[in-house]
């Protein structure tokens, strides 16, 4: 039977070595942007020649934080907010490792702000995924510091009266070296500029503006995923075109591009070098398993 | 040849709107867990560019490279 | 060595092999912070200050599981803030110290005067049911080997371990000896193979061998409701209470050899003083001083608050009529004495608060008029 070989013949998707495929489907909705941006992750890991055993992933809370969770490597899902601080002692603590951090809107930059700018400003070499989709998922809906101002949220019946954070403008003007924005149709612009994220030796920022149809969709008139990356298809603008724009005319726009890309000194490496310069010693690594250090 | 695994497809429309040569349409029927499959409607158009793969959030698509 | 305690609690971090500090600038601990700062380099360690205190804690967790022995230091209001992060310690099982130098209270209170209000917090502050261990010191040789009791207990039993300090035992200075042999508890691997090894399974100690990010075990650590794999179950009654009793059952299982109290005087006494940290200094002398004038005054110290040394407490019960507790705040761990020997003896409180140590007259004026 012709079924028969095309059942032996079948390939794996090309993700699925890298996942917890006892964990699958993921608890995403249809549609969500978290799965496509796993996958640009992947993707640009490949490109940029990194070894998948090497990769740490930290999240917080949040629908993105739960990503970290389905791949097949050492992952800390952390508290709300607070995943690049742990992230920052994972990396101090062992340098070798490539530590990705998965992240949203509401956790990185409403609760988890001030850990984000501090360690854009330390230049810390964390990558890290912020899942940008204007709302709070997993709680139901309710406005977020990047819903656009008119927006509506379960939290904002009215629509969002505040101006929206522009994440990737704030962690450029907090001294992130590599920083970056696409939306979740992007695939191929993205899993390059992960790709440049994590060959970066410093903090980098890919912000990835994703739908989610359930909770942000659904109150703000565009109730389908295809609904929704239409939108992000129409609504888009290059950096370089839009820097060449009024104010006015980026209303309602999303502008994506490189942000930055300004290698400087990095963090856990000053610190080493602190280690071995002032006092000549070799930072240690995994020194709780040693019996004499 | 591209498979579409009915295990992890949610249904979601995005190969469908995402390819450019238009591969896909949506089955008119419900599958027993209540999602509306995408099916190959044209096959032979498909250039390999595996970006349907790649926006697939459900990695639920294989795009084989090579065909009997 | 003549240092200060909150220095002591720094060269004890170093020599239980601590490797990392991040914390937190804030009065009366920060020379705790300042001095490792400047020895971890010379011991292959780093020091990262951080943001705020929660963002410490956050930093010392990550670094623990990247495979070092760490700490942080702070006072009530950072001790406030690393609530959230203590209970994922815990859920996580996660080896830590955290030295609380306690300070007035609440809130912003006397950042330079000692208490010992967050003696509750220490063992309620985060959400949830969960068994702390904490030590408090009441010398600056114990500041020393508490913190290297500290990093032993944290380590064998995976749990975050607090020292509560205080800030006259932080500030004061006096001679202490450091040996140069600790006994050092140190972290195994597991002897299984990445695929086989559960990373949550309890071994005999009610915990697991924890292994470092980046050995190829791949595992994943949640603050949710796991299973023995550490996935997330959070909707199954069954996965989460064995989880939480487990984590629970592995500190009071192994009460009675976390405890620790120092017994002076108690065999014959008519009266036990009960007393943790700094107010050990003057119940001390005032037991010398009530014995010279023939009342029959015994000590019991409480190295270990948590978990509560109840059988220890107990046993002062049955020998002493009264039981007086000593401390300095409106009445913390009295409630503690209470619930233990409420039937076997009258049970008093002799609290202080301000900032200044109990005067030994005030105590013993107070004891004449039992």
């Amino acid at each position: 039977m012709s079924n028969d070989k095309v059942t032996t013949q079948r390939s794996e998707n090309p993700f699925m070595k890298y996942l917890r495929k006892d964990r699958l489907p993921h608890i995403f909705c249809a549609g969500c942007g978290n799965g496509t941006a796993l996958n640009t992750f992947f993707r640009g890991m490949e490109a940029a020649k990194i070894d998948f055993d090497n990769i740490a992933m930290v999240s917080g809370i949040g629908c993105s934080s739960r990503i970290p969770g389905y791949v097949k490597c050492d992952s800390l899902h952390t508290a709300h907010g607070r995943a690049i601080s742990f992230a920052t002692g994972l990396k101090m603590g062992n340098p070798n490792l490539d530590v990705v951090v998965f992240t949203g809107d509401g956790d990185a930059a409403a609760i988890g702000g001030n850990h984000l700018i501090h360690a854009a400003r330390r230049n810390i070499n964390l990558t890290v995924i912020c899942i940008n989709n204007n709302i709070y998922g997993m709680t139901g809906g309710q406005i977020s510091p990047t819903s656009p101002k008119g927006s509506f949220g379960s939290t904002a019946p009215y629509g969002s009266i505040d101006k929206p954070f522009d994440l990737a403008e704030l962690v450029v003007a907090a001294g992130g070296s590599y920083v970056s924005r696409w939306t979740a149709i992007h695939g191929l612009q993205l899993a390059n500029s992960i790709k440049k994220a994590l060959n970066n030796n410093g903090f980098s920022f890919v912000e990835v503006v994703s739908q989610c149809p359930t909770y942000f969709g659904r109150r703000n008139k565009l109730r389908t995923p295809v609904e929704m990356i239409k939108a992000f298809k129409e609504n888009s603008i290059v950096k370089k075109k839009a820097d060449k724009m009024d104010q006015e005319e980026l209303i309602g726009k999303i502008i994506v591009g490189e942000f930055v890309n300004n290698p400087r000194p990095e963090f856990s490496e000053n610190i080493c070098k602190l280690s071995e310069e002032k006092c000549g010693k070799v930072q240690l690594v995994k020194s709780a398993y040693l019996n004499e250090f | 040849m591209i498979i579409v695994n009915p295990d992890l497809c949610k249904g979601c429309d995005i190969c469908i709107e995402s390819c450019p040569r238009h591969v896909y349409a949506k089955s008119e029927k419900l599958n027993k867990k209540g999602v509306y499959l995408p099916y190959l409607d044209n096959e032979k158009k498909c250039r390999k560019c595996h970006l349907c793969e790649l926006l697939c959030p459900d990695q639920a698509i294989t795009v084989e490279e090579e065909d009997d | 060595m003549f240092i200060q305690g909150n220095e002591a609690c720094a060269r004890g971090a170093i020599k239980a092999g601590c490797r990392f500090f991040a914390g937190y600038p804030i009065t009366p601990s920060t020379e705790v912070a300042e001095e490792l700062a400047r020895i971890l380099p010379n011991y292959g360690g780093s020091f990262v200050q951080m943001e705020d205190e929660i963002a410490a804690l956050g930093a010392i967790i990550g670094a623990s599981w990247s495979g070092l022995k760490v700490m942080t230091s702070t006072s009530g209001p950072g001790f406030s803030l690393m609530q959230e992060n203590i209970g994922y310690g815990q859920i996580t099982e996660t080896p830590l110290v955290i030295i609380n130098v306690q300070r007035g209270s609440p809130s912003t209170g006397q950042p330079t005067m000692a208490a010992q209000g967050d003696m509750m917090q220490a063992r309620w502050g985060s959400h949830g049911d969960y068994e702390p261990i904490a030590l408090s010191p009441s010398s600056v040789q114990e500041c020393f080997d508490f913190t290297i009791k500290a990093f032993n207990l944290s380590e064998k039993y995976r749990v975050p371990v607090i020292i509560l300090t205080d800030e006259i035992i932080g500030h004061m200075r006096e001679k202490i000896t450091i040996p140069d042999e600790v006994k050092v508890t140190k972290r195994e691997m597991p002897q299984e193979k990445p695929e086989d090894f559960l990373p949550f399974k309890a071994d005999e100690n009610g915990t697991s061998p924890m292994v470092p990010f980046g050995e190829g075990y791949n595992i994943h650590v949640t603050g949710l409701t796991h299973d023995e794999r550490g996935y997330p179950d959070t909707s199954s009654p069954k996965a989460h209470s064995k989880l939480v009793k487990r984590l629970c059952n592995k500190v009071l299982n192994n009460r009675e050899s976390i405890v620790s109290v120092e017994e002076e005087f108690c065999d014959d006494a008519d009266i036990i003083l009960i007393s943790y940290g700094a107010p050990y200094r003057s119940v001390s002398a005032v037991v010398k001083k009530g014995r010279s004038e023939g009342i029959n005054l015994g000590s019991l110290k409480i190295n270990t608050p948590w978990p509560f040394p109840e059988s220890q407490v107990l046993k002062a019960a049955e020998k002493a009529k009264d039981l007086v507790v000593v401390e300095m705040n409106l009445g913390q761990m009295v409630h503690e004495v209470e619930s233990v020997a409420r039937d076997k003896a009258n049970i008093h409180l002799i609290s202080k608060i301000g900032g200044e140590l109990h005067k030994v007259e005030d105590i013993l004026s107070k004891i004449r008029e039992l």
